[in-house]
């Protein structure tokens, strides 16, 4: 164990952090601004966010995104809301509560001086997505309404019907759009991350690809900052959208970027179950449902009567019983593992008997069918529209898919990697849920990142480049990088085999999910680090890729995303067989309580792992941020 | 329940690049379950060109849940298929029946190049939203969220109207090419809120003349309703229309003031 991370936490008491750190930062004034560079590379929340502020301050932004829009990013797709301590219910809530119901959310796997900072902007952020044009849900009087989300027991959640990551997106791609509109921000659509140049240990820029002519360019700049998500598609199979990736964090990380806690990955307990075996995605049907949705399984196994033949004593309404005080609101982790443990007794439901029920029969009595349509509507098409079920009817069938991952890049306190000039923002990074993030926190912590603490952090690292030069695209390092770019998707493109990289990565997701999923076991991990460098091996040698590689090539874009999940996924495994605990989304069979909880070691594992890579994916180098907590003490995580 | 739909004939529009002319290629799928989804279809079409070493059918895409706003494909000449309100991305094949001839084009309108295949350039959108499609708030100066109290039926209608997912089905359906449920779908959404007061006209002017050098002009046809997945009403054209009058009325009282 060595301890070579800096997490540049402020000094002060925890509620003075940020306020001292922003007291003390080093500033670049209005008109030095104009002398750097930063690219930003993602365009959703965070990135969006970050270059449009970026820019407003003065810098010169060139934004990147492999989309054709910035408006297209995943961000879009969030569905249920955005946390704020703005206590406009009087319910008790504070910057303190949500404080430390993110921490005990994340099993204290966080780091405390990050999550508070994130608690104190949280109001920040609802003041400034509505004075740019978001209409959230209102109530009568023109006040902003609120609902609840799982893991509090507050109503801190604010909306936009079933739509609020698209409302927000789009408030942060108009901010993008003025910005690219004045020439502050240069946008480079249609334009994949390929690799990180660094140069005398600092990000240097980077080397993208046209994914329209198949060109290579190089960017150089004085800071990067990489928004690019999460790695859920590693499992093939998640809530994500199909282009989702790791490539860029992955691309960091073989640059020098130390990546943390891959295997905190969130499995979002309501997607809807799996129908047939070439399935592309999962749905998500917003977590929001579990505010008036119960979720049952018949009490016996294999009961598969129609759900309204089986009498209210034959329901097991299992999240009721086991977490009286939260209900159906248990935590995502929680209500996931319930689920597949129903599921696994053989009382699952649906024509596989792989869900279990999301009943809306209850509060539609209670409600009428008219506020449940107010309230869900759009879910409720949605969920006909691809099952052919009419949920107001018969209950939703619902089963845990991987949604969200809490590891990233390793990033101190001013979201800094390892690599100087070289920033991780938003789910890319690992900074603020633990081991599991509660919902409606991403979109929280996307816009967090981007509008109010990169904006601040980076002036303390691009002041000390005033007035110095900073090697440019003309360095050696910028072509001996791009050649190596090159080579590798001549080498996909060459390889000649017989299967397509789709069907790698199904296989590779499948293993991934069956031994790195939901429930580890020290035998399953083992296993999984035998198959996937096998399965690697084979995707080396009989990959298929048809066109070439100059223009348009949508099979060879995803040859090179399939290659680095292969080995993101061996560290995924890795991380999760050193961590010997349970805790959050990683749970271990062998660390459970009698009742079949989770069982942290808070003496053994109360840190972050940051994984160095050293050229070996299976060997890599683990490291330790010990975290110390000032202000929470450990407690056993119960939602009962 | 689940069936299986037998003998499905594709027609599907290939073209290399947006200067060379495409033409149709036909391939049969002999058997597919209706729980798929139309773009699992073509997935599995994909895959098995990729076997037979041909190169993929090229098309847009990402979230697949229908708000994401890439997908677009005319479907039997209709944007986005046979079911009202649908994006591609979310018509399953239970729509369609044994034996049934499916054609699939790209977006077809001047404003949109096709770059290949089914794929098309909307970068135009970007650009009326560059325009004006913002509302200026620099990060940081806001104030309390509720010290601006917008009223329920407000909220709701601006709501109504920023659900567009920028995918361009109004466009693709619309017999001339325009792009007025777009543009004031974006401008109805902003004008309509207190927050978007201070630019109102000029949003609406300098987003409807970036809108009209790109996009041809709107003759009420009300087919863009129709092909919205999202079933954005019409009536934002009006609300438009009238600010964008308003605007150009202003204009011409200062000019004669000078």
């Amino acid at each position: 164990m060595s301890s070579i991370l800096d997490s540049k936490t402020p000094e002060g008491p925890l509620a003075d952090k940020w306020q001292n750190f922003k007291a003390n930062e080093k500033l670049v004034n209005p008109a030095n601004k104009r002398k750097f560079k930063v690219i930003v590379v993602g365009t959703g929340l965070a990135g969006a966010s970050a270059a449009a502020t970026l820019a407003e301050l003065g810098y010169q932004v060139d934004a990147f995104t492999f989309h054709d829009s910035p408006r297209r990013a995943h961000s879009i797709a969030a569905q249920g809301g955005i946390n704020a301590a703005k206590n406009y219910r009087g319910d008790g809530d504070s910057v303190h509560r949500l404080f430390y119901d993110t921490i005990k959310g994340g099993d204290f796997r966080s780091r405390e001086s990050n999550v508070h900072r994130l608690a104190e902007v949280s109001v920040n952020i609802i003041d400034q997505m509505v004075a740019q044009g978001v209409p959230f849900a209102r109530e009568y009087g023109g006040m902003l309404d609120n609902r609840s989300f799982g893991g509090a027991q507050v109503s801190r959640t604010f909306y936009a019907r079933g739509q609020t990551g698209q409302q927000l997106l789009l408030g942060a791609y108009q901010q993008l759009a003025r910005q690219i509109g004045q020439g502050g921000v240069r946008l480079f659509n249609r334009s994949e991350l390929v690799d990180v140049v660094v140069i005398e240990g600092r990000a240097a820029g980077i080397v993208v690809r046209d994914l329209m002519t198949g060109e290579l360019s190089s960017h150089s700049a004085h800071a990067v900052v990489l928004a690019t998500g999460g790695y859920g598609n590693a499992f093939f199979l998640s809530t994500n959208a199909m282009a989702c990736n790791v490539t860029a964090a992955w691309r960091a990380h073989k640059r020098g970027a130390f990546f943390a806690n891959p295997c905190y990955t969130q499995i979002h307990p309501t997607c809807i179950p799996q129908s047939d075996d070439f399935q592309s995605k999962l749905t998500l049907m917003s977590e929001s449902l579990r505010n008036d949705g119960r979720v049952w399984v018949p009490k016996v196994a294999g009961d598969n009567r129609e759900p309204h033949l089986i009498p209210e004593d034959e329901r097991d309404y299992y999240l009721e019983r086991l977490y009286p005080s939260f209900g159906n609101l248990a935590p995502r982790d929680i209500s996931s593992r319930a689920a597949k443990r129903a599921v696994d007794a053989g009382q699952g439901v649906g024509p596989k008997q792989n869900g279990v029920y999301l009943d809306f029969g209850e509060a539609i009595g209670r409600l009428g069918r008219d506020t449940v349509a107010e309230r869900y509507g759009n879910l409720f098409d949605m969920y006909e529209r691809i099952t052919g079920e009419n949920p107001y009817d018969v209950p939703m069938r619902i089963y845990p898919a991987s949604h969200y991952t809490m590891g990233g890049l390793w990033v101190d306190y001013e979201l800094m990697t390892t690599i100087p000039g070289l920033y991780a923002a938003g789910e890319a990074n690992f900074s603020d849920h633990g081991a599991n993030r509660l919902g409606a926190s991403a979109l929280m912590q996307g816009l967090s990142d981007g509008y109010f603490v990169l904006p601040y952090t980076i002036s303390n690292y691009l002041s000390e480049w005033l007035n110095k030069s900073v090697p440019d695209t003309s360095h050696p390092e910028f072509a001996k990088v791009e050649n190596e770019a090159r080579d590798r998707y001549n080498r996909f493109a060459s390889v000649g085999g017989t299967r397509s990289p789709d069907w790698f990565h199904r296989e590779l997701g499948k293993i991934i999910w069956d031994y790195c999923g939901m429930e580890r076991t020290e035998a399953g991990l083992e296993k999984a680090l035998g198959e996937i460098p096998a399965l690697y091996e084979e995707f080396k040698k009989d990959l298929r890729v048809t066109g070439g590689t100059d223009g348009l090539n949508q099979t060879l874009e995803k040859a090179g995303r399939v290659e680095d999940f292969f080995e993101l996924g061996m560290l995924m495994c890795r991380d999760a067989l050193d961590r010997k605990e349970s805790c959050g989304g990683h749970f271990r069979a062998e660390y459970q309580t009698e009742e079949g909880e989770a069982l942290r070691d808070d003496d053994n594992f109360a840190h972050v792992a940051a994984w160095e890579n050293t050229g070996d994916p299976m060997a890599p180098n683990r490291h330790v941020e010990d975290l110390v907590y000032e202000e929470v003490h450990f407690q056993t995580r119960s939602y009962k | 329940m689940t069936n299986t739909l037998k003998n499905l004939t594709l027609k599907v529009w290939r073209q290399d690049g947006p200067n060379t002319s495409g033409s149709f290629e036909t391939h049969t799928i002999e058997e597919i379950t209706d729980e798929a989804s139309f773009l699992e279809m073509i997935d599995i079409l994909n895959e098995r060109l990729i076997e037979d070493g041909e190169e993929a059918i090229v098309f847009d895409h990402d979230c697949r849940e229908g708000i994401c706003g890439t997908c677009s494909l005319m479907i039997n000449g209709q944007a986005h298929g046979p079911e009202r309100g649908t994006a591609t991305c979310q018509l399953h094949m239970r729509k369609f029946s044994s034996g049934d001839t499916i054609v699939i084009e790209p977006w077809r309108a001047s404003a949109f190049p096709i770059i290949r295949d089914l794929m098309v350039d909307r970068s135009s959108f970007d650009r009326i939203v560059e325009a004006g499609g913002y509302i200026t708030a620099a990060t940081g100066g806001a104030p309390d969220a509720n010290l601006i109290p917008v009223p329920k039926p407000v909220s709701d209608a601006a709501m109504d109207a920023a659900q567009c997912i920028g995918c361009g089905a109004c466009v693709a359906a619309c017999p001339n090419g325009a792009a007025n449920l777009f543009t004031a779908a974006k401008i109805t959404h902003l004008n309509l809120l207190p927050q978007g007061q201070a630019e109102r006209y000029s949003r609406a002017e300098d987003m409807v003349e970036t809108m009209d050098s790109y996009f041809g002009s709107c003759t009420n046809h009300g087919e863009c309703e129709a092909a919205c997945p999202k079933e954005i009403s019409i009536d934002v054209i009006a609300l438009m229309n009238a600010d964008y009058r308003k605007a150009k009325v202003q204009n011409r009282k200062q000019l004669s003031r000078t």
